[in-house]
């Protein structure tokens, strides 16, 4: 397995010089909760314009992987660069510019409960910029609405919305604030098969149209199948497997394959 | 033999399970701990609240928000309660006062006791009980649900846009709110005085701004500053530490209610001594 991941890594580094800069690199990643050691040694790059499907069992610090990324959980050791930049160095400003950049999906969309539709959106966009004109919120707002499909939900509540209608306003509220990284934590989990793959197809669009690059933590092989360029698999904190799908499927190791099965 | 070996080995079967109790020095030491952790990561959130505070962005509007959720909403439980306290007083109080003759103080002794600590005192624990309590169940809920963290990530500052200004319009509507009861009270205290009488209520006020001093009124309504701080940062911190799953958020809102009634106690204890010792 040590043999493969270094494999791997090699590959992983010819194919992300291939594909042109790196976004996202992690160098020897640990993070840690008491004894728990959920991460123990992450390595990785991530191009920009990619898809980059993360796979592995639950508990196996996929959800933590992304929360490190944006910055909601600390790393404990190693190197995250995000366009370069290592963030465990940099200060309050240059962070937050970075972290402007990033979009986050959350499993369960998040949303704000005392909001309607259109304060869910509004809010972020007040937030980061005072400068908009009320025409120019109610602008944005509609075009984000209406990439998700839910034009005419803007003045419903999110407890009026069903379970996909609340993940495609979860998009639509980190798409408002045009990120070039889009972290989707668990997208299509609890969805019926058709909504799962309306959010798939979702999330290939929102990388053609933004040219978004995108880490996407799922456990549905569907969806893993439609949206990735690539999948890694996570095994006891470190990236234990990673190819194509095509590739990672024929896998040897009847462990990785039980994934694809 | 066989029966030596059958008795030998059940014997070892039964070697009783070693149970290691803990010994109440563990558990003392372990409590302490766990107090003292509690008291650290409060003061903490403390010194948190009062950098925040003064930080721009200012959130205006949300705490414009805030105090009518926290203020408005309250009012008609708080109205209500403070006319019953006031009527319920008067018509306890009477009999005493009937005994020694003094029935006419009875106006006076119920503002005095009004003002001064009852009316303070029950709005606080009522503001506690609804107030405190839902700071602390929604919060928690939003812990649970991830909204706060979807608030980090949209570049806003949880701490600032939730705790802040939650703290700050608890502080402010609190003090209001029992200015309002007091008012209600003496309405009740009116009521219950003209059930076996005829007080005309020119009378019975002027009764009552005879008796009260403007040492009654400020130390009183100075305290209940404290009390809307409390609530409001207890409210808060329980909410907002609160442990993730459903659990966690009636953890929260029951643990906000407890420490912050306790707390309206403590520094209503603190407030008349330090009143006294002022007022020589």
């Amino acid at each position: 397995m040590q043999e493969n991941t270094t494999d791997i890594e090699t590959k992983s580094k010819t194919d992300s010089e291939k594909k042109g800069d790196v976004v996202i690199e992690m160098q020897h990643l640990k993070k840690s909760f008491g004894n728990n050691h959920v991460l123990r040694d992450i390595n990785l790059t991530i191009s920009k314009g990619e898809n980059l499907a993360i796979l592995g069992q639950s508990g196996t610090g996929k959800s933590v992987l992304i929360k490190c990324i944006v910055g909601l959980i600390d790393i404990d050791d190693g190197k995250l660069l995000i366009f370069g930049q290592d963030i465990s160095e940099l200060k309050n400003k240059k962070l937050v510019e970075i972290q402007k950049k990033i979009g986050f999906l959350f499993q369960s969309g998040a949303l704000y409960d005392s909001m309607t539709v259109r304060e869910n959106l509004e809010f972020p966009l007040r937030k980061q910029s005072n400068s908009l004109s009320k025409e120019e919120l109610d602008s944005l707002i509609k075009e984000s609405l209406h990439d998700v499909g839910l034009d005419k939900a803007i003045d419903k509540t999110p407890s009026e919305l069903s379970g996909g209608m609340r993940k495609r306003l979860g998009l639509a509220r980190t798409l408002i604030l045009k990120p070039e990284i889009m972290l989707y934590d668990e997208p299509t989990t609890g969805l019926d098969p058709i909504t799962s793959k309306e959010i798939s197809n979702l999330i290939l669009e929102v990388q053609r149209k933004y040219h978004t690059t995108s880490i996407i933590i799922t456990h549905d092989i569907e969806c893993t199948k439609l949206t990735a360029d690539r999948i890694i698999v996570i095994k006891s904190g470190i990236c234990g497997a990673e190819g194509t799908f095509d590739e990672l499927e024929k896998s040897a190791d009847p462990w990785i394959r039980s994934f694809f099965e | 033999m066989e029966n030596n070996i059958s008795q030998q080995s059940k014997t070892e079967n039964e070697t009783p399970e070693i149970v290691i109790e803990e010994s109440p020095r563990i558990l003392t030491d372990s409590m302490f701990k766990k107090f003292f952790l509690e008291v650290a990561s409060i003061t903490t959130f403390t010194f948190r609240f009062f950098k925040e505070v003064v930080k721009p962005p200012y959130e205006f509007n949300e705490v414009m928000k805030q105090s009518f959720l926290i203020g408005y909403k309250s009012l008609p439980l708080v109205a209500i309660t403070g006319f019953i306290i006031g009527l319920v007083l008067t018509i306890q109080s009477r009999p005493t006062l009937a005994k020694f003759g003094s029935e006419s103080l009875l106006p006076a002794m119920v503002a005095v006791s009004l003002i001064r600590e009852i009316g303070p005192v029950i709005t606080a624990l009522i503001f506690a009980g609804k107030v405190g309590s839902g700071i602390g169940a929604e919060l928690a809920s939003m812990n649970v649900t991830e909204q706060i963290d979807a608030m980090q990530v949209s570049d806003t500052n949880p701490f600032k846009y939730l705790v802040v200004t939650r703290v700050l319009s608890a502080t402010l509507m609190l003090p209001i709110l029992v200015i309002l009861a007091d008012g209600f009270g003496l309405l009740g205290s009116l009521v219950g005085v003209n059930i076996k009488g005829n007080v005309s209520s020119y009378l019975f006020f002027s009764q009552i701004f005879q008796s009260l001093e403007f040492n009654d009124l400020i130390p009183a309504i100075v305290k209940t500053f404290f009390f809307g701080y409390a609530i409001g940062l207890i409210g808060s911190y329980k909410g907002y530490n609160s442990n993730k799953g459903t659990e966690g958020v009636g953890e929260a809102a029951n643990s906000a209610v407890v420490l912050s009634s306790l707390m309206v106690f403590i520094i209503d204890m603190i407030a008349v001594q330090i009143t006294s010792l002022l007022q020589g």
